[in-house]
C-alpha cells in the first residue's frame, strides 16, 4: 500500500513535469555505489524519488539545480559551465536553483573537501550529453532523416544538409518521452567551447548591486530577531538569568534559555527574541546571567603547547603509516635534525556571521540559511525534533563565506530550538563576537620532525603530531592514528624516501574543533615541507632540485620545471630571499615560490607569490585562480597575522581589532598558474592554502638565515 | 520621528534615535545589500555614502543623519553600471560577494576624488574593508579599470 501511495505522489509531482519539459535526474539506489540517470517518465513509472537536475522546458530554457553551496568558490557558476558545454545551450539560457538538503535525491551535499566539480564531474557531464542526444534523436524522428546527420547548438538541433533547424523547445515534449540511452559520445578537450574558458561568472551583477540573498537576508513574513548569549566558556551550564531588565527594552519579546548542541555536549544560552536585530542586541546587553563553570577546564594557550612539546618529546604515538626503518637508520645517522613546528588556532571568520532562520510549525520544519550541508542539517533536525525526514525542508541561500564552519550542525538546531518555543519563525545572528568566540576552531597542532642525510641522500625521515583531532573529538576511534596525519605531504615521496614514519599523539582537550580550508593540510604543510626545505639545507642542495629528487612522478617533475621557470628562480638576485613549498590537498598539487626582500623602512617585503596548480581536468581558469589568490591570502593571515588564544577558558581575541584580518595594504601581488594535462578533476578551493606559509618562511630563511619555526609571526619583525 | 532620505526616497522612521543606521536600512527599510560584519567599524561590509562620504553605517546612529541624505549598494546606480560595478563583473571581483557592497561604496568615494588614483591611494582607500575571501588583489586592478573607463567617457 506503502509504495502505492509514494507511486502516486510521484505520479503528480512528475506528470506536471512530463510532456512540458524534459528532466533528468540521478536515482540514487539505497545500496548503490553509483547513481542511476533516468528520466522523469521513468523514475514516475518505477516511483522513484526523482528530482531533476536539469529540466528543459518548452521555451527552451534550462533550469538547473546546483546540487551544492555557493560559499564564493564558484559551483554556481562551474557547474552551469559544464553542463551548457555538452548540453549545447548558451549560458544565458541556464537558469541555476539551489537544491533542498535531500541526501535521497542528490547523494551527498557537502560542500567540503573541494569536492563540489571533482566529485560531480563526470556525471553532469554525461547527464548534459544525454539529453542532447534525446533532442537529436526527437529532432530527427520528426524530420524523419538520420540523427548522425543533425546536430546540436546553441540551444538548437540543425539537420547538417539543408541548414533547417528547432529550437529545443520544440523538441522536449517528444525527447521526454525516450529511455536515455546508456552510452553518449562526450566531447574531447580540444573540442571545449565554453569549459577551460575564464567566462565572467553569472553571480557577479547580483553581487555587485546588493541583489544576492545571503542568509542574513532572508526575511520570511510574520519573522522575528533573536540573538543568543551563551557560556563564554564554550560549555558549561547555565545557573540563573535576570531578565527584567531585557524585557523592558523596546521592540523585545520574549526571553529564555536554550541549549545548543556542539558534538555529543550541550551548551546553554539565554536567547533574546525581538522585532529587530538591533532591538535583541540590546535586550541582550541588558541580561544579568551566571554561569556554571564546573566541570570545564579553564584552558590556557601556554598549557596546550607544553603539553604538546611533552607528548612530542617523550611519547610514542598511534602509527599512520610506516614504510622501512627510519627509527633504526635515525639512531645510527650522524647528519641529522631532530626539529618542533608549531601552528596556531584559527577561527573561520566568514564575513557572514553565522545566522540561521528557522520556522517550526506543526509536524514540519522550515530552514533558510548559509548552509554548507543542507542534507546533513535535515538529517540532523529530523533525528533531534523526531520530524520525519520529508517534513525538515532546508533551503539554501548564498554563503558569505563558509570555510568549514558552515557546515556544522550546532547554529541550525539551535534554530530550530527557538523558533519551537516561540512558534514563529525567527532569526538567529552571531554577533562578530559570538562568531570569533564560540568556536569551533581550526585546532593548533605542533609537529616533530627527525631526518638524516647520508652522501647528500635522505636515509630516514620521521614526523610526529600531536594536537587535538577532530575525529578523536567527534568519534570514538581514539586508538586510531587521526586519518589525516598524512594530508599535505606529496604521495609521491614515499617512492622516493624509502625509511619514513607518521605518528599521531593524541591530545584531548573539551575546545570544539571543526575543518578550516585545506582541513589537516593547512598545520601539515607548514611541518612537513619546512621539514624538506631544512632537509635540503642539511645536504646542502637547492629546494627545488633535492624535491626533484623525490618526486619522480611525471606531474610532479612538469609542476617543478613550471615553478622554475615562472619565477626565475635560476636567476635570483643578491638581497632577495626565494623559498617554496609545494603540497598536495584533495587530490591536487600546489607549489608555490615567494620572494622576500629588505625594504628601506628596514621590514621584510613579499615582493610576489608564483603559484603553480596541477587539479588535473578543469572548469574555469579564472576561478581557480580566484581560488588560489584567496588561499594565499587566508594563509599570509594565518602565518603572519592572527590566531585564537585562550585564557582560563576564555577566547581572548573579540572582534575584529583582536583578530587582525589581511587588508588592501598586505596583499602581496600573487601569479596563478594553471597545469594543463589530461588526469582526472582534483580540488580547486582550499589546495591553494597550505604551501604558502612553508614558501614564506623558506623564503625569510633564504634572506636571513632565521628559519621560522612557529606561526604565526610577525613579519615586520623578522 | 526621524526624517532621512535614501537613495533618493524620504521616509520617516520611528526608531530609537540611538538605533544604528545599518540596522534601520536592514531592518526596517528592508534594503539588504548593506551588510553586518563586525558592528564596530572594523571591517566595511556596512559601508553606505551620508552625504556622499563613506561612513560605517554599523556605528552611525540614525540621528546623525536626521534630514541627511544617505546611497546605498542598491542606489550605486540605475542599472548596475557603475564604471565600478561594470569593473567588478569584468574582472571577476567577488567571490561569496558578501563584503563587495561595501568595498564598492569605498571604491566609489575614492573614484570620486580621485579619478586615477594609483596603488598608495588604493591601499590607503581601502584598507578600512576586509574581504575574506581575498579579493584585494582584484579589486585594485578593477578600481584602476574603473578609473579608465571613467576618464575614457563612460557615463556614471
Amino acid at each position: 500500500m506503502e509504495t502505492n501511495t509514494v507511486s502516486r505522489r510521484n505520479f503528480l509531482k512528475v506528470s506536471s513535469l512530463a510532456g512540458t519539459a524534459l528532466c533528468l535526474g540521478f536515482y540514487f539506489p539505497a545500496n548503490a555505489k553509483k547513481e542511476q540517470l533516468i528520466s522523469a517518465i521513468a523514475a514516475e513509472q518505477s516511483a522513484f524519488e526523482f528530482n531533476a537536475w536539469i529540466r528543459i522546458d518548452t521555451n527552451g530554457k534550462v533550469m538547473l539545480t546546483d546540487h551544492r553551496a555557493e560559499m564564493g568558490q564558484g559551483s554556481y557558476q562551474s557547474v552551469p559551465q559544464i553542463i551548457a558545454e555538452e548540453l549545447e545551450v548558451d549560458m544565458k539560457d541556464i537558469n541555476v536553483i539551489f537544491a533542498q538538503g535531500d541526501q535521497t535525491k542528490y547523494g551527498s551535499q557537502i560542500t567540503g573537501g573541494s569536492s563540489t566539480i571533482r566529485g560531480s564531474y563526470k556525471k553532469l557531464l554525461k547527464l548534459s550529453a544525454t539529453a542532447r542526444e534525446m533532442l537529436i534523436t526527437a529532432a530527427a524522428n520528426q524530420w524523419n532523416v538520420p540523427a548522425s546527420d543533425c546536430y546540436a547548438e546553441s540551444g538548437h538541433v540543425i539537420y547538417k544538409p539543408s541548414g533547417k533547424k528547432l529550437n529545443y523547445g520544440e523538441l522536449v515534449t517528444a525527447a521526454s518521452k525516450f529511455t536515455p540511452p546508456q552510452e553518449v559520445k562526450l566531447k574531447k578537450t580540444s573540442e571545449y567551447k565554453l569549459i577551460r574558458k575564464p567566462l565572467q561568472r553569472i553571480d557577479t551583477p547580483m553581487k555587485t548591486n546588493g541583489e544576492a540573498i545571503f542568509g542574513l537576508d532572508k526575511r520570511l513574513p510574520g519573522m522575528l530577531f533573536a540573538v543568543v548569549e551563551r557560556n563564554p566558556r564554550l560549555r558549561g551550564k547555565l545557573k540563573s538569568f535576570d531578565d527584567s531588565a531585557a524585557l523592558k527594552v523596546p521592540g523585545v519579546k520574549q526571553v529564555f534559555k536554550v541549549q545548543m548542541i556542539v558534538f555529543n555536549t550541550t551548551r546553554d544560552g539565554v536567547v533574546v527574541v525581538a522585532d529587530s536585530t538591533w532591538a535583541a542586541m540590546q535586550g541582550r546587553k541588558a541580561l544579568s546571567v551566571e554561569w556554571d563553570d564546573s566541570g570545564f577546564d579553564h584552558v590556557n594557550t601556554e598549557d596546550i603547547y607544553n603539553a604538546h612539546q611533552e607528548l612530542l618529546k617523550t611519547k610514542d604515538g598511534l602509527s599512520f603509516k610506516k614504510q622501512g626503518e627510519p627509527e633504526e637508520i635515525l639512531a645510527k645517522a650522524g647528519k641529522k635534525i631532530d626539529v618542533i613546528y608549531q601552528t596556531p588556532y584559527q577561527s573561520h571568520s566568514a564575513m557572514e556571521p553565522l545566522n540561521c532562520i528557522a520556522h517550526y510549525q506543526n509536524e514540519k520544519i522550515e530552514i533558510w540559511g548559509p548552509i554548507q550541508a543542507p542534507d546533513w542539517v535535515q538529517g540532523d533536525i529530523s533525528d533531534k525534533f523526531k520530524i520525519p525526514k520529508e517534513k525538515v525542508i532546508v533551503n539554501m541561500t548564498f554563503l558569505g563565506g563558509g570555510f568549514g564552519r558552515k557546515a556544522f550542525l550546532d547554529y541550525t538546531h539551535e534554530a530550530v530550538a527557538i523558533s519551537k518555543q516561540i512558534g514563529k519563525p525567527v532569526q538567529v545572528v552571531w554577533t562578530r563576537e559570538d562568531d570569533l568566540t564560540q568556536g569551533p576552531y581550526r585546532a593548533g597542532i605542533s609537529y616533530r620532525g627527525e631526518g638524516s642525510i647520508e652522501n647528500g641522500e635522505i636515509s630516514a625521515v620521521k614526523f610526529k603530531m600531536a594536537g587535538q583531532n577532530i575525529d578523536h573529538w567527534n568519534g570514538p576511534a581514539r586508538d586510531k592514528a587521526n586519518g589525516s596525519t598524512g594530508e599535505g605531504f606529496l604521495t609521491p615521496y614515499f617512492d622516493g624516501i624509502k625509511n619514513i614514519s607518521f605518528e599521531d599523539v593524541p591530545y584531548e582537550m573539551p575546545l570544539p574543533n571543526m575543518w578550516w580550508r585545506s582541513v589537516y593540510a593547512s598545520t601539515n604543510g607548514f611541518a612537513y615541507e619546512s621539514f624538506m626545505n631544512e632537509m635540503a639545507v642539511l645536504a646542502g642542495q637547492d629546494q627545488l632540485d633535492f624535491r626533484r629528487k623525490y618526486l619522480k612522478d611525471e606531474r610532479c617533475q612538469a609542476l617543478i620545471d613550471k615553478m622554475e621557470q615562472v619565477s626565475g628562480w635560476k636567476n635570483r638576485r643578491k638581497n632577495e630571499g626565494f623559498g617554496v613549498a609545494i603540497t598536495e590537498c584533495f587530490e591536487t598539487t600546489v607549489g608555490q615560490i615567494v620572494k622576500v626582500s629588505r625594504h628601506s623602512d628596514g621590514k621584510i617585503k613579499i615582493d610576489q607569490v608564483w603559484a603553480v596548480m596541477d587539479c588535473g581536468w578543469y572548469v574555469n581558469p579564472d576561478i581557480i585562480k580566484a581560488q588560489v589568490e584567496g588561499s594565499i591570502v587566508m594563509a599570509l593571515g594565518a602565518a603572519t597575522i592572527h590566531e585564537i588564544t585562550f585564557k582560563d577558558g576564555l577566547v581572548e581575541q573579540k572582534n575584529f581589532y583582536a583578530y587582525l584580518m589581511p587588508r588592501m595594504t598586505d596583499m602581496p601581488p600573487v601569479e596563478v598558474h594553471i597545469m594543463e594535462n589530461t588526469s582526472d578533476a582534483g580540488g580547486v578551493g582550499e589546495p591553494g592554502l597550505p604551501p604558502f606559509a612553508p614558501a614564506l618562511t623558506d623564503a625569510i630563511y633564504d634572506l636571513t638565515g632565521n628559519r621560522i619555526m612557529k606561526l604565526p609571526f610577525n613579519l615586520n619583525a623578522v | 520621528m526621524i526624517n532621512i532620505t535614501v537613495n533618493g526616497q524620504r521616509h520617516d522612521i520611528d526608531a530609537d534615535p540611538n538605533m544604528p543606521l545599518l540596522w534601520v536600512i536592514r531592518d526596517i527599510l528592508g534594503l539588504t545589500g548593506t551588510k553586518y560584519g563586525c558592528g564596530v567599524a572594523q571591517c566595511g561590509a556596512c559601508t553606505v555614502h551620508l552625504n556622499g562620504e563613506a561612513v560605517r553605517s554599523c556605528v552611525t546612529k540614525i540621528n546623525r543623519a536626521a534630514g541627511q541624505s544617505i546611497v546605498t549598494i542598491e542606489g550605486l546606480s540605475l542599472n548596475n553600471n557603475h564604471p565600478l560595478q561594470l569593473a567588478w563583473n569584468e574582472m571577476n571581483v567577488p567571490q561569496c560577494g558578501y563584503c563587495q557592497s561595501g568595498q564598492l561604496m569605498s571604491a566609489a568615494v575614492l573614484l570620486r576624488e580621485n579619478s586615477s588614483p594609483t596603488d598608495q591611494d588604493i591601499d590607503d582607500a581601502m584598507a578600512g574593508n576586509i574581504c575574506r575571501c581575498g579579493t584585494y588583489q582584484r579589486i585594485r586592478a578593477a578600481i584602476h579599470k574603473a578609473a579608465a573607463m571613467q576618464t575614457g567617457g563612460a557615463k556614471i
